[in-house]
């Protein structure tokens, strides 16, 4: 048996999304540029999928850009105004909780004689929009802070952000690869002019994503080539990806209203019973303002890994941080952002819940965990010295 | 069923013990280390491309695989360890340090964590106990031995350790690999330092440290300057190359002094001594000697092993005189004890 907690490294694809994008495979695999019937039914398909898109955050269909994935949405709209934008100003605005994605592509523009301000956060992994104000300068050409962060779930203050921006006249681009399908978004009521999300993070296949784009701003694409995508991104689109994240974008945001308070409770059960059961645990990320699915605890003492490990004898899948550093498993850059010391970085664990996950998988992770945790302190000389030093101040 | 967790680094080796162990009916998981980033991962031991090698290898025997983060542990214990020693003048083997501090330190602890009774390594050596004092001991591989290098661990970790190819030839332990269709058959033996591929410590030392390379004076034995040395760090004991100096002799480095900054120049004969006195003395198959005894003593990986006596000093130091004068004794690497086949004990060289 798998009890699948780690839905915010990726997800499963609905059945009735895979359903819809097998004939795209086999039957209608025309390519969409081309003249004749089958070909432009597929291009039809694409242009319902990118509409599907643009209906979950409230945007027109034709500021829709398909791309492979987040990661090429964010590359894309911050390398795309700073080419496009640099004769502005050089000076781009992030924050320091940023997916990679974001982070390097910032340092690698720092690199080309632009410069940027990573704003710091507060113990909740929180943006102030004060200091999105003091960082602003007349240089200022990008504001980008993401929706959501993909390792403690904090959900930033877009809305307060967006109206500052739009009010500068500064753009502001938004890494929404967590929160599309997990939570409402409205670029229009949030002054969101650019916004980058990923296909499989709600139940769509991987390799498609999309970045939406305001009507009015022009920035360099990253892919040269063929008209496609209004001649914005090059490439023959993949049509069953984009036809898969399109139906799953619609059936997500349909669905948010029963599904958001179903994870919260969930989530909310989840972290108070093991906080709880385990002494020296805490929370990491906002208590309230955090994706429904998303929990990431700390257990002072011990090693991530080793937890990580144990939890996948039992059949538990979750992670320490993101998936793309788990190569590596350096200490997070969020935990230590929001002040955690290198140890307790490293004795954490996400667990993130998703439309697949029920009330009995949430009971048998609250069921095993905590012996796990109380096995690994039994072995950690530091939670000895605790104990003992404890027991003395009695 | 025995849980085992066999230390992987995706080479020939521990790719076969582990598929031997899994054989045995062992329950096995592959675990790498991930020690260090390299610039060019290409071929290094313990970075991701190891990982990459260990993750394919174990899918193919079928057990599950994961990778265990000791960069932190590698740096404090083998890379600045490595880079003091050599500021002191010594030669220091970070092999032997990796094994101890790495290997059965870290790794077997995070092993025990997670369940497991035992580790493994693709070492070439067989523990075994030793057939009077019934402690547990290393006893040498026919070819290939590498026990010049496990000569520091305890009886702890010894009890805990499992050596499954020592027993076999390397040719037996490739056919092995190539039987089973493992893509890691034909990968070549690793060679030198790990995070140092090129061999050029000297750089790396150099790149790792604010310390910059003090040039100072060639000496003979008699303190006569004889010319200017680079850095101390670029000599080690008994190096003839690439000293940049030519004295119509041959001559060899016998001494490095970091007092004076001095490193000094000889005749090969000046390299021979009998007596070497050790540190950090690990008795292994036989006790901490009380008196002297007879044992076989070996003083670099590459050496045939020399009679010779051994004496306690008291304080874990420990003094060995040869039958016949060893060449190039080098203060910083290990002098290993064998009793017949098996490890007796080893320690640090000292001088």
């Amino acid at each position: 048996m798998e009890y699948y907690f780690d839905n915010a490294a990726t997800t499963a694809v609905r059945p009735e999304v895979a359903e819809a994008m097998v004939q795209y495979f086999t039957k209608s695999y025309g390519n969409p540029s081309s003249i004749y019937k089958i070909a432009q039914k597929n291009k039809t398909a694409v242009e319902r999928a990118r509409g599907q898109v643009a209906e979950a955050i409230n945007a027109n269909a034709n500021e829709i850009y398909f791309t492979a994935g987040g990661s090429e949405a964010d590359n894309w709209a911050i390398k795309g105004v700073a080419e496009s934008y640099g004769d502005k100003g050089k000076h781009i605005i992030t924050s320091c909780i940023e997916h990679h994605a974001v982070l390097h592509t910032c340092e690698y523009l720092e690199t080309k004689g632009y410069e940027v301000t990573y704003l710091p956060v507060d113990e909740y992994g929180l943006v102030s929009l004060d200091d999105v104000k003091k960082a602003v300068r007349d240089d200022t050409i990008l504001i980008t802070v993401m929706f959501a962060n993909n390792e403690i779930g904090t959900i930033e203050p877009i809305a307060e952000i967006g109206a500052f921006a739009r009010e500068k006249g500064i753009l502001f681009h938004t890494d929404a690869v967590q929160a599309v399908g997990h939570v409402p978004i409205d670029v229009k009521a949030m002054n969101i002019d650019m916004l980058s999300m990923s296909g499989h993070k709600f139940y769509g296949p991987k390799g498609v994503g999309a970045l939406y784009m305001r009507k009015g701003i022009k920035i360099t694409p990253l892919i040269h080539g063929g008209a496609q995508e209004r001649s914005r991104r090059a490439g023959t689109e993949n049509v069953p990806g984009i036809i898969g994240m399109g139906l799953a974008a619609e059936l997500a945001v349909k669905e948010l209203d029963k599904e958001m308070p179903r994870l919260t409770a969930l989530r909310d059960k989840l972290i108070n019973s093991i906080l709880e059961k385990v002494p020296y645990s805490r929370l990491n990320g906002h208590p309230t303002k955090r994706l429904p699915g998303n929990a990431n605890i700390s257990f002072e003492y011990i090693e991530g890994e080793s937890i990580l490990l144990l939890l996948d004898y039992k059949g538990i899948c979750a992670s320490s941080g993101s998936a793309c550093t788990s190569g590596s498993l350096d200490p997070s850059h969020v935990l230590l952002a929001i002040g955690l010391p290198h140890e307790k970085a490293h004795g954490s664990v996400r667990l993130t819940m998703g439309h697949f996950t029920t009330e009995e998988q949430v009971d048998y992770v609250i069921q095993e965990l905590p012996p796990i945790i109380e096995r690994l302190r039994m072995m950690s000389p530091l939670y000895e010295e605790i104990l003992r030093k404890n027991k003395k101040g009695e | 069923m025995t849980k085992v967790a066999v230390a992987m680094s995706g080479g020939v080796d521990s790719s076969v013990a582990a598929y031997l162990l899994k054989e045995q009916g062992y329950d096995v998981v592959g675990v790498t280390m991930a020690l260090f980033e390299g610039a060019d991962e290409e071929g290094l031991c313990c970075g991701l491309s190891a990982a990459e090698d260990a993750r394919s290898v174990a899918d193919c025997i079928g057990i599950p695989h994961y990778v265990f983060n000791f960069k932190r542990e590698f740096r404090e214990k083998v890379i600045d360890y490595f880079i003091d020693e050599y500021l002191k003048g010594a030669t220091p083997n970070p092999c032997i340090a990796c094994n101890r501090y790495l290997k059965w330190e870290a790794f077997l602890n995070r092993c025990l964590e997670i369940n497991a009774e035992y580790i493994a390594t693709g070492h070439y050596a067989t523990i075994v106990k030793h057939p009077v004092t019934e402690r547990y001991t290393l006893k040498t591989a026919d070819n290939k031995d590498q026990t010049y290098a496990l000569y520091a661990l305890t009886q702890e970790q010894l009890s805990r350790t499992l050596m499954p190819v020592g027993k076999y030839p390397k040719s037996k332990i490739r056919e092995i690999a190539k039987k089973i269709g493992l893509k890691v058959a034909d990968k070549p033996d690793s060679q030198d330092i790990c995070f140092v591929p090129d061999g050029d410590y000297n750089r790396f030392i150099r790149d790792n440290t604010n310390v910059k390379a003090a040039e100072g004076d060639f000496v003979d034995r008699e303190g006569n300057v004889l010319g200017r040395h680079k850095g101390i760090t670029a000599y080690t004991i008994g190096q003839r190359k690439g000293l940049g100096i030519a004295l119509g002799v041959p001559a060899y480095v016998t001494k490095i002094d970091t007092e004076k900054n001095q490193v000094v120049l000889g005749s090969n004969e000046d390299l021979f001594s009998k007596r070497v006195i050790v540190r950090d003395y690990n008795p292994m198959g036989l006790d901490m000697p009380k008196y002297e005894i007879r044992v076989k003593g070996k003083l670099r990986y590459t050496q045939p092993k020399a009679d010779c006596v051994i004496r306690p000093l008291g304080d874990n130091m420990i003094e060995a005189v040869f039958d016949t004068p060893q060449r190039a004794v080098t203060p910083g690497q290990a002098a290993v004890f064998y009793d017949g086949d098996h490890v007796a004990g080893g320690g640090i060289i000292v001088k």
